[in-house]
């Protein structure tokens, strides 16, 4: 991924801020320039989410994709936060085998990946268990 | 539909890693059988389709539909490249039954292809990956096989099915495969082959998982009533679907199941005036196995959660109550992501006109075809029946 596209999401990636409409009340992650159910008459206002949320599902990554080779065997996840939210994320610090649906978990800041011909490094959020 | 739309013609490369064939012989390949099984010649075809997900990062060419009409030697008709991941081939066909239905065009050509071998297989991996969200998925270290392996987990879950019930749809497909002589695989495995691959992003194993493939695969379209002027049986479009969803998964309510294939289903068969109980056979979008699972029931063969079992009861395998993937599916027949949904309609095509072979199913008469892109984002649907 080239710089300026990881850059250009950095405030969203670093600090969990998503969008909420004004209109209907849903708060929206990743970021969205309209909202879906609103459409038009949606008024989309930046929103900082919690940083806590519980596995809706998992699984066990042991072929990485270019860049997370040294991370293997890795927890992929998808979390819904408690402002309601779902994101994909990894969960971290911890055995694969001992993560389950429903279990809570909290955000940390931690090395995302490397793109291996530019040697950029990205940071960003991960979780891990409470 | 403004006019009834037929199939006349079918055909398609072997499906493989066909390293001594390009991009151009294959088209052309696939491209000939069609002409030759519909009976026409290349100076009748009014436009093409053509399906293909990513020429561009597989052998670093675009603007394929124009190559491939100038190496057919069909220059100056109208050639259009579809794109919708995996669902390039469905969707070309779609707008080629479409262009027929209109009455703007008489005969077309529904084409699909890829060529996958040219790279290196982590290349293909990340290329394939480009179908899914990079900023907000694949950034977060997401694959295919991690996307599907969260739907897998969450079927898991919520209905007990389990990792044996997914390798079931691994040994049909294969088992299949061994009877078609287009299939990569002829290689019976069994449950436990399954169950001790290795794995890949866990509960798929490398078997639960379609392989890199190349191949190409063409349909001619036509107005129904020239199949019916032909010496064979005509095999009419009943009904086409085609549905989007959110292109991530976790924007979705539901991950045991692909909203985008329900809604297709339900425009394919309200234009077909059938229901699932009605079809005979299927070729359903199994890039993973688990995938098969939420097919059959998202199609309507089964209530929801119970895919699993209706696989474990043999009722998917070819003299059960709905065969699916008689011609080994993607994970059987191999996954050429822009061909497939063009084969899976020459699977039907044949099965329709009992030229299917050991694969046959005894009087079928209806048939479906579902081709899914990425994690489901899109879907599309058709219902083909005998029109004799
Ligand atoms: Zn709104």
């Amino acid at each position: 991924m080239a710089a300026p596209r990881f850059w250009r999401e950095i405030p969203n990636r670093y600090n969990l801020i998503g969008t909420k409409c004004g209109n209907c009340n849903k708060v929206l992650f990743p970021p969205r320039y309209i909202c879906p159910h609103c459409r038009r008459m949606g008024k989309l206002e930046p929103y900082k989410l919690s940083r806590r949320g519980k596995i809706v599902t998992y699984g066990v990554v042991h072929v990485a994709p270019e860049g997370f080779e040294d991370q293997v065997p890795y927890v992929l996840a998808i979390v819904e936060l408690e402002d309601g939210p779902r994101l994909t994320t990894q969960v971290v610090d911890c055995d694969p085998n001992e993560v389950k649906i429903g279990d809570e978990v909290e955000l940390v800041f931690r090395r995302i990946g490397s793109d291996n011909e530019d040697g950029v490094i990205y940071y960003g959020f991960k979780f891990r268990k409470v | 539909m403004m006019r009834e739309v037929a199939i006349i013609g079918v055909g398609m490369t072997k499906f493989g890693e066909l390293w001594d064939l390009s991009f151009r012989q294959m088209i052309i390949e696939a491209g000939a059988r069609a002409l030759e099984d519909a009976n026409i010649d290349g100076k009748q075809i009014d436009a093409m389709y053509v399906g293909n997900m990513s020429s561009g990062q597989f052998i670093s060419q675009e603007h394929t539909a124009s190559l491939i009409a100038d190496h057919a030697g069909l220059v100056p008709i109208p050639s259009t490249r579809v794109e919708g991941a995996c669902a390039s081939g469905g969707l070309a066909l779609r707008q080629a039954v479409i262009a027929v239905a209109s009455g703007i065009h008489d005969f077309v050509v529904a084409a699909g292809i890829e060529k996958m071998t040219d790279v290196m297989s982590e290349q293909a991996t990340g290329a394939l990956a480009t179908a899914a969200d990079q900023e907000w998925e694949v950034y977060a270290g997401a694959t295919f096989p991690g996307l599907y392996a969260l739907m897998a987990r969450r079927h898991m879950y919520e209905f007990g099915t389990t990792e044996e019930q997914m390798a079931m749809v691994a040994v049909k497909n294969h088992s299949n495969a061994c009877m078609n002589p287009c299939a990569q695989y002829h290689m019976k495995i069994t449950v436990e082959n399954v169950l001790k691959s290795p794995p890949v992003v866990l509960p798929l194993k490398l078997l639960d998982c379609s392989p890199i493939t190349d191949g190409a695969a063409c349909v001619v379209v036509a107005p129904a009533e020239k199949a019916r002027k032909m010496d064979r049986v005509p095999v009419l479009v009943a009904g086409t679907g085609q549905a989007s969803d959110t292109i991530s998964l976790h924007s979705r309510q539901s991950l045991t199941g692909l909203r985008a294939t329900v809604e297709a289903a339900r425009m394919a068969y309200k234009m077909a005036g059938v229901g699932p109980n009605d079809i005979d056979v299927a070729e359903v979008h199994d890039c993973f196995t688990i995938a098969e699972i939420m097919a059959i029931e998202d199609l309507g063969f089964c209530k929801k959660g119970e895919g699993g079992k209706l696989t474990e009861e043999g009722q998917t395998e070819i003299g059960g109550r709905i065969p699916v993937n008689t011609s080994g599916g993607l994970k059987g027949k191999g996954h050429p992501v822009g061909a497939t949904g063009i084969a899976q309609v020459v699977e039907i095509v044949q099965q329709l006109r009992g030229e299917a072979g050991k694969r046959q199913v005894k009087g079928a008469e209806i048939g479906l075809t579902h081709n899914v892109g990425g994690t489901g984002g899109t879907a599309v649907v058709h219902i083909f029946k005998r029109g004799d």
